[in-house]
């Protein structure tokens, strides 16, 4: 049972959590986004050996939160909640 | 006679209460302290099982968790099958059963399976039995191997308790290095926390020799363990580590002995000292099977430990130093002993009284149910009622190994020791390959020093020093007879030179070829001879045909443990309505609705209940109905950018919407499928309130989380999900306002004031209520939302003053029913995980809107705007037909072959109507009113007719009647 560092409640075992997809697969908008871009969106994914930056939300408190960890080791190397970059 | 208790000694035991427990239906006496094995061997049974394949006989090999013979179903109220009795504690009453045996371990009558074993090497099975096909033989086979039955009869002895646990250092094993190393942590001032699978502390020095600081090792464990629980450290006996798990979560089984389930243990220590000693290994000879052959520490456990000698003539067999101690104890006991050593020179001298051998080693055993005398490779014969060997010894280092720990090959050890270091993990003692008492003190200094804790002094072994001197035994292939590798899965030397011939010379696939290494044990003293032998057959050393994946459990762990509470109600539970109680009073039949308890219907049971539901469907629509919709969502979504928040979230435009308005919409999932439905209400302009279904509430709830926070920002908006704050009671019918106007909200409920998907907030007995005008049963309704503990009057109100209007109560079914009626769908029901806006007829703001919204590039795709798509329509039967079966197909002969054009989603008898009624959705069905269709439901096939999805007042014009 791994340990996710929640960026608001700390260490917790990780059947607290749901992961919530590749962090940084910015949404294309508009309806006439080209449809591979909209595809890769929607489905494509890069499944990396090692190092990768995944979204995972914290059930206990609703957060979303940034997470850096290694899918061999399962070291956890960073957690961050996320920015407030879209409220502009 | 040949196995006998001594009349004196024994540490373990207490021979001032005796017990009486029975076996394969005969009386055995022990004493409190026993295990069954060391009561079986004290009234000298030697056979206790039969072998998984061959049904040879078996005795008892060890005297720990590593036991593969002696494997016995406890009966009773507790009933465990494959116990090792080694293990298990004898106790007055119990009633063990040997396995795999009919009708009992000494005479099993599919005893003559040996006899053909020759023709049946591992996979003969699997081979064999191909044609026509294995599964029709598997039955049979299966029924004659096989080890313990399960009990059907068995009962849950009650929850199983479940701990979490933290602490600064656990130690795995309360040997001389686990308490060594339990003892520099707890000076250090750490919290310690210790295990031991024993139910007495002290390891191997409770049965070998040994002074520590002056004094016996026994005073020293004792005043160990005193130290450490004076220190308020915490000490667990009887409990076994048996798995680590990521980021070091240790598991723990603890036995309970006095009638509750074993314990789970999840234990979070920020340093963990595996201390878990080692396990002596057999050696190769034919016939190394038979009941009287066992392991010599074991033998050496229980003389000291319970005082048992485990016969008069025992023939000793090492390629080691640590069976001349075994010798010397079980020479001075009073047996006739002859030892048997591989060695011609480097070993010990032979102790008193004892032939000794050099240079031998035994070619094969002889005897029938139990041994009876040993052939050595020079001829030479000697009588025997036991025969002990010891092939040297195999580190524990299986936790080591689950946490990714790497091994590292030692020849001076011939075995497997902790290679690269473990983040957080250190291993001391024999696990780590130390012998003598001063070794394993210094081990474990080391293991303490590696975790950061230097300050105590560590013991001093003072007494005599175990020594190693082992020269490797490993079976060979060639050999001549019988020899087992594995005794749990009937694996000899021929079946691993089969693997070999066959190139399953992976030791992975060596494993699932022969079962080397599977079951109960998990081949605690057959892994490494096994994979020697690989070694041996193809010219690579040990190292280089490794070793199998280490995997928890250790041993065996009752499936209860995981479970903990988690069983029954408790394992989904359901959410409840806060009139539940009310309902029940008033008749409610209650069933689950999307983890909802719900009504289902009130009053009728059985086959009464299609009537009951009948009734109140019919009933509704002639005056007024009652339901208890407390159960639809009641999400807020307050901020100042709420508006473009739910016109986001929502495929229908929403912004647009007029305070104190409510409008109807679909969500969509970014791939386009409709997600949910419901209603969205306007409070304010910075005010909504998300009404979804019933069963979606946590999942639309987490939806609009995930986009406020990853697209809006947390100072955008803010959601709060208030359903179960809130009571909703719905009132829908020609008579629902007349009904509502008795009862005064201190609003006006006119039409022109409250109209057809408006809100009004009034207040009863004192408490606010929103009153929204929605219908889904097409008849004009009222949802009054109310906090949700004045709920009881308000609902006792309307149903006292429905009275004058023969108001009903109405279930959840009856409602099916009446939004059936009306063509208003159910997600997840209605729509399946390909249906799109459009194909439920809702085509506008796909077509018309310019805004972003979730989903929206997806309903633009080459899929989205195929013209066969599958869309929602109703159907009609013909006159005087049943209604159609749910999930019955529409089928269209194309080139001859029946080819599904869409299903049945909904079907219902309609009292309204008086004839059946359905919905479906079904290719091109938009454009296809009017058109007659052929049905198929389990081989037969009817007709029906396409027509609008509204069957029941298609005009609205009850919605204002």
């Amino acid at each position: 049972m791994q340990l996710f560092p929640c960026p608001f409640c700390g260490p917790r075992d990780e059947t607290e959590f749901h992961y919530g997809g590749d962090a940084g697969n910015a949404r294309p908008d508009g309806g006439d986004v080209p449809i591979d871009r909209w595809a890769n969106y929607l489905y494509l994914r890069s499944n990396p050996k090692g190092a990768a930056r995944e979204i995972w939300v914290h059930m206990n408190c609703g957060e979303f939160f940034v997470m850096e960890r290694d899918t061999l080791t399962h070291e956890v190397l960073s957690s961050t909640a996320l920015g407030e970059e879209h409220t502009a | 006679m040949t196995a006998s208790r001594l009349a004196t000694g024994g540490s373990a035991i207490d021979r001032s209460r005796p017990i009486r427990f029975s076996f394969d239906g005969t009386s055995v006496d022990g004493f409190v302290g026993d295990t069954i094995a060391s009561a079986l061997l004290a009234n000298d049974v030697a056979v206790v099982g039969r072998s998984f394949k061959y049904h040879r006989p078996r005795g008892i090999w060890g005297a720990g968790v590593e036991e593969p013979n002696a494997l016995i179903d406890i009966g009773g109220p507790r009933a465990t099958p494959n116990a090792r009795a080694t293990t298990e504690p004898a106790r007055e009453g119990l009633v063990a059963k040997s396995v795999n045996a009919t009708p009992n371990a000494l005479a099993d009558r599919n005893a003559f399976l040996d006899r053909f074993s020759r023709f049946i090497p591992a996979a003969f099975y699997y081979k064999t039995f191909m044609w026509p096909d294995w599964h029709m033989f598997e039955p049979r086979i299966r029924a004659m191997a096989g080890l313990g039955k399960v009990d059907t009869d068995w009962t849950s002895p009650g929850t199983s308790d479940q701990v979490n646990h933290h602490c600064d250092v656990l130690v795995v094993g309360a040997g001389p290095a686990g308490l060594a190393a339990a003892k520099l942590a707890a000076d250090a001032d750490l919290s310690v926390t210790l295990v031991d699978d024993q139910r007495k502390p002290g390891g191997s020095l409770g049965h070998r020799a040994g002074d520590i600081d002056g004094g016996p090792a026994a005073e020293w464990v004792e005043a160990t363990i005193a130290g450490l629980a004076g220190g308020g450290h915490l000490i667990l006996p009887s409990t076994t580590a048996f798995g680590i798990y990521d980021h070091n979560l240790v598991g723990l089984n603890q036995r309970q002995f006095d009638g509750r389930p074993d314990t789970l243990w999840r234990v979070r220590p920020r340093r963990i000292v595996l201390a878990a000693g080692a396990i002596e290994r057999p050696l190769p000879f034919a016939n190394n099977d038979l009941p009287g052959i066992m392991s010599a520490d074991a033998a050496l456990a229980y003389l000291r430990r319970h005082a048992v000698l485990v016969g008069k003539r025992v023939v000793i067999a090492t390629n080691n130093d640590s069976a001349y101690e075994v010798a010397e104890a079980i020479a001075e006991a009073g047996a006739d002993v002859a030892l048997v050593d591989i060695r011609r020179d480097g070993m010990p001298v032979a102790p008193a009284k004892v032939r000794q051998f050099k240079g031998r080693t035994l070619a094969s055993a002889a005897g029938r149910l139990r041994v009876e005398g040993v052939t050595l490779d020079d001829g030479t014969r000697l009588d025997a009622d036991c025969v002990l060997v010891s092939g040297g010894w195999t580190p524990t280092i299986h936790l080591f190994g689950q946490a990714r720990g790497k091994l590292a090959w030692s020849e001076a050890r011939a075995a497997f020791l902790p290679g690269n270091p473990v983040d957080g993990i250190a291993v001391a003692g024999a696990a780590a390959g130390a012998v003598s008492l001063s070794e394993v003190f210094a081990s474990a200094e080391k293991a303490a020093a590696s975790l950061g804790q230097t300050k105590a002094a560590i013991p001093r072994s003072t007494g005599p020093e175990a020594t190693a001197g082992i020269v490797a035994a490993w079976p060979m292939p060639g050999s001549k007879g019988r020899i087992w590798i594995d005794y749990q899965n009937d694996v000899t030397v021929k079946d691993v030179e089969l693997a070999a011939r066959e190139n399953f010379v992976s030791v992975e696939h060596l494993k699932r070829y022969t079962t080397l290494g599977m079951a109960t044990d998990q081949g605690k003293t057959s892994n490494l001879p096994g994979l020697a032998l690989m070694a041996g057959i193809t010219g690579r050393t040990v190292p280089e045909v490794g070793t199998t994946t280490y995997r928890p459990p250790f041993t065996p762990v009752p499936l209860a443990s995981f479970a903990g509470a988690r069983v029954g109600e408790l394992m989904a539970p359901v959410r409840r309505l806060p009139l539940e109680t009310v309902h029940r009073a008033g008749g409610a039949v209650f069933q689950e609705y999307g983890g909802w308890l719900r009504p289902a219907h009130y009053g009728g049971r059985n086959a009464d209940a299609v009537r009951a539901i009948q009734d109140e469907a019919f009933r509704a629509r002639q005056s007024v109905a009652l339901f208890d919709g407390s159960t639809l969502g009641k999400i807020e979504v307050i901020g100042p950018k709420a508006a473009e928040f739910v016109d986001f979230l929502y495929y229908n435009t929403m912004s647009a919407l007029r305070p104190g308005r409510c409008r109807y919409g679909f969500m969509l999932s970014e791939n386009g499928v409709v997600f949910d439905d419901g209603v969205l209400v306007r409070l304010d302009e910075h005010r909504f309130v998300v009404s979804c279904s019933s069963s979606h509430v946590a999942a639309v709830h987490a939806r609009l989380e995930e986009w406020r926070q990853d697209r809006f920002g947390r100072g955008a908006v803010y959601i709060h999900n208030a359903t179960s704050e809130m009571a909703t009671l719905t009132v829908s019918g020609p008579n629902a306002r007349t009904l509502l106007e008795t009862v005064g909200f201190g609003l006006s409920l006119a039409d022109a004031a409250l109209p057809h998907m408006a809100i009004g907030h009034g207040s009863y007995a004192g408490d606010e209520v929103r009153i929204a005008r929605v219908s889904f049963t097409g008849d004009r309704s009222y949802e009054i939302s109310i906090r949700a503990d004045r709920a009881e009057p308000l609902w006792a109100h309307l149903r006292q003053a429905g009275q004058a209007f023969d108001a009903v109560l109405i279930g959840l079914e009856a409602l099916m029913i009446l939004r059936a009626e009306k063509g208003f769908i159910v997600i997840g029901k209605d729509t399946d995980g390909t249906t799109l806006p459009h194909d439920l007829g809702s085509d506008g703001p796909r077509t018309k809107r310019q805004t972003e919204y979730v989903g929206r590039r997806s309903l633009f795709t080459e899929e989205a705007s195929r013209p066969d798509r599958m869309q929602l329509v109703g159907l009609t039967v013909p006159q005087g037909e049943a209604a159609l079966a749910t999930g019955a197909h529409g089928v269209e002969r194309r080139g001859g072959k029946l080819h599904s054009i869409g299903f049945v989603t909904s079907s219902y008898e309609s009292p309204a109507l008086g004839q059946p009624i359905a919905l479906g959705l079904i290719e091109r069905g938009a454009a296809r009113h009017g058109e007659t269709i052929e049905i198929q439901h389990l081989g037969k096939h009817r007709t029906a007719t396409i027509a609008a999805p509204c069957a029941y007042d298609p005009a609205g014009d009850r919605l204002n009647a």
